[in-house]
């Protein structure tokens, strides 16, 4: 009996079109617009002007405070303008358009592939290049890692996770990553372990990706101090929660955080960009992508500079279908969908998915028949039925002692109600409402 | 592409599930018990089925297009689920005006009064059920025979329930040895060789769309598991205690609609509790009326009688008592 | 028999004696003592209880007011200037006068002027729609027709417009209790002096893109252009963020901007209309 964890939780269809897709690069583009604000925590300080002369990995935006990371120039050539252009977010948002001319990187920077495994870099001076890298949470939470990784006095880390369980379907390039680059995650879990003055570390992958479970584990015993853990399909086993649970059976209490229990949950994509940043100098300027679909040409797996707009990669997996109709940031199961398809790809673009105008649009709401599907999914134990009930009639308080805001908008609720009624839309609502009022008392 | 893109929040997918998925599936599971039901009843047992399901939708339909002006939702399929419940709650010899009368009393009454599906505190099939009992007392406790009256429909040849042989022989002070030979064997009982209503008799139809049913996911196992455990453990303790008052655990779970009341009647979404442990305490409830009805009340059968009971508290269990949160143990020991 | 009947008589008489007695005494006991002017200004607001005044509901407004030694900051929208009149006269204060008020929606962006680029398909909630994208336009500001505004009404003043898909205030049973104003997340409803007759000029967009992007997303909306600003006379119009804003404090209702406004963003209120006399104008003035 594999592990995962105890309480809810779906299985939708794993949909892996691009699992056997090796990893290419795409091609660099004409032009990429680089947001200053692609993590959580304040937007980074625009550094470069425009005309400027930029280089590939160039800082052009610098960390304006503790939760912030800085941003780094993906490609070679010439600032072209500095103004709000539509990102993911659906807003238009500051952004550095650049011009790509040639590629020239920064000198410091080792662009050979050969695998560096001795770490010569003390915890603080890993820490120092992770904050220079501009690294954050790839998984898709985009939370800058140096943070996550400065231990508050008083807490101790036991364990370090590594979430390799890619439990969003669709998406595949973590376990791409961790097929092809084995070796350098490896090396990057053990920084990892090193600035948390932790001698164990689990790596979780939930048994849809036999391949790597088995590569990594294959290679697990040159390292030491890491185990890897095959877990069983469950979404949302990705989530710091669900993941800490089935690895330790621990549970991260109402409101704390991961630390409160001894775990930090590092997400596998990081692990390669913790290893690139110190032992290879490269600032976080490219990640995987995943652009997948039904009815996509070519689901493929890309390696993609920060900035380049999502309709190239749609373009390079063999262009937008006729009949698509919706573009998704992130995984289907809580990925963003996108108002232009030349919005950027930005830190956090863990794929782009391109769905059919058949499987674009919602289907006809009827009435709650009380089933109780959605109760039995929740992995955090609420009641999607009640919190749906008392947003729509705007009772707010009520939600609050519900633990509305415990929910992580994982969307398994909305996922199996066969009234196809929006509970997560009403819950998100909620939680917003509710985070108002408690902002209002503390004032 | 010309069209517009989409935009819309989080999840992009979803199961496929669907309301009339649901109802059809528990239909499916309905279909061995009304095969076993044609088997023995015949004719009967299909004319009072045909005419339950087609008035129960024909009146969702009435009400739903010219009393409350809505667009009818007759074919989510659970106006069909009630009506074979319904059919199945009642002897197959019953006059068809009775079971029209039952099936307006479910639909306008018990369901559509309170708001339609989703809305009705109780069970729309068992309240029928009920109020049929209480007006019509003669016709819907007279069990025609199986088998012997196949081809027969109002003029069946009737006899009593096991159940009513028990509790009758009881109260005149016989042993339950003495009554054996009235009663069928367990294995007949499991087969569904006794008089009763038309759809809850053969244990083994039934637990065949239990089977189905959890299969396909449309219930979990928390109700029909309790309320069967519940009957078995109390009926057990008392007959322990005195083997010749009381009628035996298996006798009491094979006669008088437990199974069909646990698995398809007190599993009903609209009217049962909404999270696992209030399902425990919903079916453990369900068990404990069942028993305390039997043994020491008027009635010989106490199903029906019990879930409504347990219908009203329904609201309150979901309530008081809520589900484990995830991280909840955890903030208290720490 | 008779003796049963009497006996019940007789207990259930003596139990409600009993009763009344015990209640009595445990109302005496707890009776809580409240300025009793309290009431008399609950009696003169108009029990709405739709927080307009920044109270929650009208007991709240009574019990602030009652306290208060300062009452010039506090105002009912809903009842206005008499309402107030009467509840200062209750604590002996008096009221100053305020303009009335009307909510006013600043986007005329209907689909005819305004194309709707993105289908949106959630709940129909503007501020859900708002987590998730600027709206179904190339305007990012405007309206999303979702009617949360709508929603928030107590008085039943505001509805979406079938065919502009925009809200409209009936500024009939508007009480200017800002409800839909704190509702809005794109901000757009504002405030403003209800004006002599309910004559009154205001600036229908809330675009703060430049005129080239604005007017390429909407046909009606502010350029930010400033002609409206050189032609008036009082002094009235500030261009900021490439948009126009019309103090209602100093508009003199003079109508001047609306003539020159290029893409018709400035609205006309309540005006009787006018004779045509210039050629080539843009069909601006909508009277309603």
């Amino acid at each position: 009996m594999l592990r995962t964890f105890a309480k809810g939780g779906v299985h939708p269809p794993e949909n892996k079109l691009s699992a056997d897709k090796p990893i290419e690069v795409l091609p660099l583009p004409a032009k990429v617009s680089i947001p200053i604000s692609q993590h959580i925590g304040a937007p980074a300080t625009i550094l470069v002007a425009k005309g400027d002369r930029v280089r590939v990995g160039q800082l052009i935006a610098q960390s304006s405070g503790f939760v912030s990371a800085n941003i780094h120039s993906s490609v070679s050539g010439v600032v072209d303008s500095i103004e709000p252009l539509l990102d993911s977010s659906g807003y238009k948002r500051p952004a550095v358009t650049i011009v790509v001319d040639g590629d020239e990187w920064e000198p410091a920077i080792d662009r050979s592939p050969v695998l560096k495994r001795e770490i010569s870099t003390d915890a603080e001076g890993i820490i120092k290049k992770i904050t220079d890298a501009g690294i954050v949470g790839l998984g898709g939470a985009t939370f800058p890692s140096h943070v996550k990784l400065s231990v508050p006095a008083g807490k101790k880390v036991e364990v370090l996770i590594i979430n390799g369980v890619e439990c969003e379907p669709y998406l595949t390039s973590d376990h791409r990553l961790m097929l092809e680059k084995g070796h350098e995650i490896m090396v990057g879990i053990q920084l990892l372990m090193r600035v948390l003055g932790v001698d164990k570390a689990m790596v979780g992958i939930e048994n849809n990706k036999p391949d790597a479970i088995k590569h990594l584990t294959d290679i697990s015993p040159e390292y030491k101090g890491i185990t890897v853990h095959a877990l069983k399909v469950k979404y949302p086993q990705g989530g710091e929660k669900q993941l800490i649970k089935a690895l330790i059976n621990r549970e991260v209490p109402s409101g704390g955080l991961p630390i409160d229990i001894g775990a930090v949950v590092h997400n596998v994509g990081t692990a390669y960009a913790v290893y690139e940043a110190v032992q290879k100098n490269k600032p976080l300027f490219e990640r995987v992508v995943t652009v997948t679909g039904k009815n996509l040409a070519k689901p493929s797996n890309f390696m993609v500079r920060i900035g380049t707009p999502v309709a190239e990669l749609i373009a390079a997996a063999g262009g937008l279908p006729e009949d698509s109709a919706k573009v998704v940031n992130g995984g289907p199961m809580m990925g963003k969908a996108v108002s232009d398809i030349n919005v950027p790809v930005t830190k956090g673009t863990s794929g782009i998915i391109v769905f059919p105008a058949a499987e674009s649009k919602r289907k006809a709401e009827s009435v709650c028949i009380r089933c109780a599907k959605c109760v039995t999914a929740c992995p955090m134990g609420l009641e999607p039925y009640l919190l749906i009930r008392m947003s729509q009639r705007m009772m707010f308080d009520r939600m609050e002692g519900e633990r509305v805001l415990d929910c992580m908008e994982c969307g398994s609720c909305s996922f199996e109600c066969p009234a196809n009624l929006p509970l997560l839309d009403y819950i998100r609502l909620g939680k917003a409402e509710v985070n108002k009022i408690i902002r209002a008392r503390k004032n | 592409m010309d069209s517009k893109l989409v935009v819309s929040p989080s999840p992009h997918v979803h199961s496929g599930e669907s309301t009339s998925r649901l109802m059809f599936n528990v239909v499916l599971a309905l279909m061995p018990a009304f095969a076993v039901s044609l088997y023995y009843f015949g004719l009967g047992a299909l004319i009072v089925t045909l005419l339950s399901v087609l008035s129960c939708v024909f009146f969702e339909y009435l009400i739903q297009k010219f009393l409350l002006k809505v667009t009818p939702t007759i074919s989510d399929g659970s106006a069909i689920v009630t009506g074979l419940l319904l059919a199945f709650n009642v002897p197959s010899n019953l006059p068809w005006y009775i079971v029209v009368v039952g099936s307006l009393f479910a639909i306008g009454v018990a369901k559509m009064s309170f708001g339609g599906l989703g809305s009705n505190p109780f069970n729309p099939a068992l309240a029928a059920r009920v109020f049929m009992l209480i007006s019509f007392p003669v016709q819907m406790t007279s069990w025609p025979l199986p088998i012997e009256s196949r081809l027969k429909y109002v003029d069946a040849i009737t006899g009593p329930t096991p159940l009513a042989i028990v509790k009758e022989g009881l109260k005149k002070g016989d042993t339950v040895t003495q009554i054996a030979d009235q009663i069928p064997t367990h294995m007949q009982l499991f087969m569904g060789v006794m008089g009763g209503s038309l759809g809850e008799i053969a244990a083994f139809a039934l637990l065949i769309g239990f089977v189905w049913l959890l299969y396909k996911k449309v219930i979990t196992w928390h109700i029909p598991i309790s309320i069967i455990a519940t009957i078995f453990v109390f009926t057990g303790i008392l007959w322990l205690i005195n083997p010749e008052g009381n009628a035996d655990p298996i006798f009491h779970l094979l006669t008088g609609g437990v199974m069909i009341g646990a698995i398809f009647m007190a599993t009903d979404y609209v009217t049962s509790p909404m999270h696992p442990k209030g399902m425990v305490i919903f079916g453990i409830g369900i068990g404990l009326l069942t028993v305390i009805i039997r043994v020491w009340g008027a009635y010989p059968e106490g199903v029906s009688f019990a879930i409504l009971i347990m219908n009203a508290f329904v609201p309150l269990l979901n309530r008081y008592v809520k589900p484990k949160r995830f991280g909840e143990e955890v903030k208290r020991n720490g | 028999m008779s003796s049963i009947l009497i006996t019940a008589i007789l207990v259930l008489s003596i139990l409600g004696v009993l009763l009344a007695v015990v209640l009595y005494l445990v109302a005496q006991k707890f009776k809580v003592i409240e300025d009793p002017r309290i009431d008399l200004v609950e009696a003169v607001l108009p029990g709405a209880n739709c927080g307009g005044c920044g109270y929650p509901g009208c007991r709240g407004f009574a019990e602030a007011f009652v306290k208060a030694d300062d009452i010039t900051t506090m105002f009912c929208p809903v009842g206005g200037n008499d309402t107030m009149a009467n509840a200062a006269q209750v604590i002996g204060k008096t009221a100053e006068a305020k303009d009335p008020l009307v909510a006013v929606v600043r986007c005329s962006g209907s689909p005819e002027h305004r194309k709707r680029v993105l289908e949106y398909d959630g709940a129909a909630s503007c501020k859900l729609a708002t987590a998730l994208y600027s709206g179904d336009t190339g305007c990012h500001y405007g309206c999303l027709g979702l009617g949360d505004c709508v929603a928030v009404c107590k008085f039943d003043a505001i509805y979406i417009d079938p065919i502009t898909l925009l809200p409209v205030v009936d500024e009939e049973k508007c009480t200017a209790c800002g409800a839909c104003v704190k509702a809005c997340p794109k901000f757009i409803i504002e405030l403003r002096k209800k004006g002599p007759k309910g004559k009154r000029i205001y600036v229908s967009c809330i675009n703060k893109d430049k005129g080239g992007p604005a007017r390429k997303a909407c046909q009606v909306a502010c350029i930010g252009c400033g002609k409206c600003a050189k032609v008036c006379p009082h002094d009235a119009i500030t261009v900021e963020n490439n948009l126009a804003y019309i103090d209602y404090n100093k508009c003199k209702l003079c109508r001047k901007c609306v003539e020159e406004c290029p893409t018709g963003a400035i609205m006309e209120i309540n005006f009787p209309p006018r004779k045509q006399k210039v050629e080539g104008q843009t069909e601006s003035a909508e009277t309603v």
